[in-house]
């Protein structure tokens, strides 16, 4: 059997759980922590070592998805989680502008453990009134213009399922013809 | 949907980085110290702009360029009937006491102030209303953000932003889209040509710099400045090896994505659609 990894990540509270949740086949195994410190006013439980999200193709080809963890002190896992991965997401949280330094913080990290690997940027929470609209993200993290940034509600299915193709599209254009 | 924040996450340079790039046609509010201004703009041009409590009446506005008496001012504002900036500034025009050249100029160089004052606030709520123009009456001059960018980061003196902004001094640069154009509506000074001369994804910031005997605040400030105006950006110093000097952590090889048979893509792809 193949499996096939993918990473979901993204600054605190940006929506990777949720995305994981809407999308996945098992019950995430989500490690999630009540929050003590003074970050609780903003939610109530956070991820402290990663989500794990699955769906099945057939008998022989899994893809298994991994949200990484989005408290700073958990930077450490961000490396682990992206050994083998196929390509990733960030997630970024489209009201909250006080998170666009670390997002953009989150892409250099991620691009420099594969140079060539695609991904995509995802500005998540189009639904509130506040978003940042997808076009204005990219010029505020100045995001490459090769790089899709997708409008995405991380608690819709289609929007969640339109993300996850626009990254297999791009990662399909990376490959060779057979 | 309005574009909310603070500066301390999202600075003046920034924002107006922003409705330049996108070309954005509305009003600016921003809220701090105790006071507000207001900066509008038309298709990423900058066109009007007011300060708290510093009235954004036209005459004012002449007052301060010199082009009025303190006495003729207030005799101007005594006269409440006319309190149309565009009525009165044909009124002054015929009655010579000012050129249509002067009132142009008077209205850029306040706006102009506003905006600079701007740049030396670090906190403050801000918030953009799309397609919202200043009122019929006001005098509208457009200013290319272009050069209030790269004038505003010249006065930049706090070195943490730069800092927090431009962290990697080891990467390189390059020319975005048509920088024939940009750089001939931009005014540079002779230390930022001197560093346009050096721009190639093979030399790092920190190259540019020692070759310039630039310290890194002088080379962050210019740098800073020109990725704001949108004349360079930053790209991976070419030869793709990680140069020593990277923050650590950071693996110095990148991997390789995993060779991957497009049947298996198209096959993800499949099942995805039916979910
Ligand atoms: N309105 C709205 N709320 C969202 C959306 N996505 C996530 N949320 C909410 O945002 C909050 C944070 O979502 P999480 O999925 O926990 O975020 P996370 O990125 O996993 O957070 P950490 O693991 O703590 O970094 C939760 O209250 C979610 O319900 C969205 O698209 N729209
Ligand atoms: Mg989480």
């Amino acid at each position: 059997m193949q499996t096939v990894k993918m990473v979901v990540t993204g600054p605190f509270s940006a929506g990777k759980t949720e995305f994981i949740r809407t999308i996945s086949e098992i019950d995430v195994v989500s490690t999630e922590r009540k929050i003590t410190d003074e970050t609780k006013s903003i939610k109530e439980e956070t991820t402290v070592a990663m989500d794990f999200g699955r769906i099945t193709v057939d008998e022989d080809l899994v893809l298994y998805l991994f949200g990484t963890p989005g408290q700073k002190r958990f930077d450490f896992m961000w490396e682990i989680l992206s050994e083998g991965m196929l390509g990733f997401i960030v997630l970024v949280d489209s009201v909250r502008p006080e998170t666009f330094r670390e997002a953009r913080r989150i892409l250099d990290v991620f691009s420099s453990y594969g140079a060539a690997t695609p991904y995509i940027v995802a500005a998540n929470k189009q639904d509130l009134p506040d978003a940042w609209p997808p076009e204005d993200l990219r010029i505020a993290l100045k995001i490459d213009r090769n790089v899709k940034v997708l409008p995405c509600v991380a608690t819709d299915k289609e929007s969640v399922k339109n993300v996850l193709l626009e990254l297999l599209y791009s990662i399909l254009e990376g490959t060779e013809e057979e | 949907m309005a574009l909310k924040g603070n500066l301390r996450d999202f600075s003046t340079t920034q924002l107006l980085n922003l409705i330049n790039l996108a070309r954005k046609t509305g009003a600016l509010t921003i809220e701090a110290q105790g006071t507000s201004a207001k900066l509008f703009f038309k298709e990423g041009k900058l066109i009007h702009a007011s300060l708290g409590d510093q009235d954004g009446h036209l005459a004012n506005m002449l007052l301060k360029a010199g082009k009025l008496s303190a006495e003729q001012t207030r005799a101007i504002q005594a006269h409440s009937e006319v309190d149309s900036d565009k009525e009165l500034g044909l009124l002054l025009i015929n009655a010579g006491y000012v050129t249509q050249n002067d009132i142009v100029q008077s209205v850029k160089a306040y706006i102009l102030d506003v905006v600079y004052t701007l740049f030396t606030w670090v906190e403050g709520l801000f918030y953009f209303e799309p397609n919202i123009l200043p009122s019929e009456d006001k005098i509208t001059v457009p200013i290319n953000l272009e050069n209030v960018i790269m004038e505003g980061s010249r006065r930049l003196k706090e070195w943490e932003r730069l800092q927090d902004e431009l962290p990697d001094l080891n990467r390189a640069l390059r020319f975005t889209d048509r920088p024939d154009t940009k750089l001939r509506d931009i005014n540079l000074s002779v230390e930022e040509w001197r560093v346009i001369s050096f721009i190639n994804p093979r030399n790092t910031i920190k190259q540019i710099a020692q070759s310039n005997n630039m310290d890194d605040f002088q080379i962050r400030k210019i740098v800073y400045g020109m990725l704001q105006a949108g004349l360079v950006e930053l790209v991976t110093p070419e030869g793709g090896e990680a140069k020593p000097g990277m923050p650590p952590g950071r693996p110095r090889t990148a991997a390789p994505p995993p060779a991957v048979k497009r049947g298996v893509i198209l096959r993800l792809i499949d099942r995805i659609k039916k979910i």
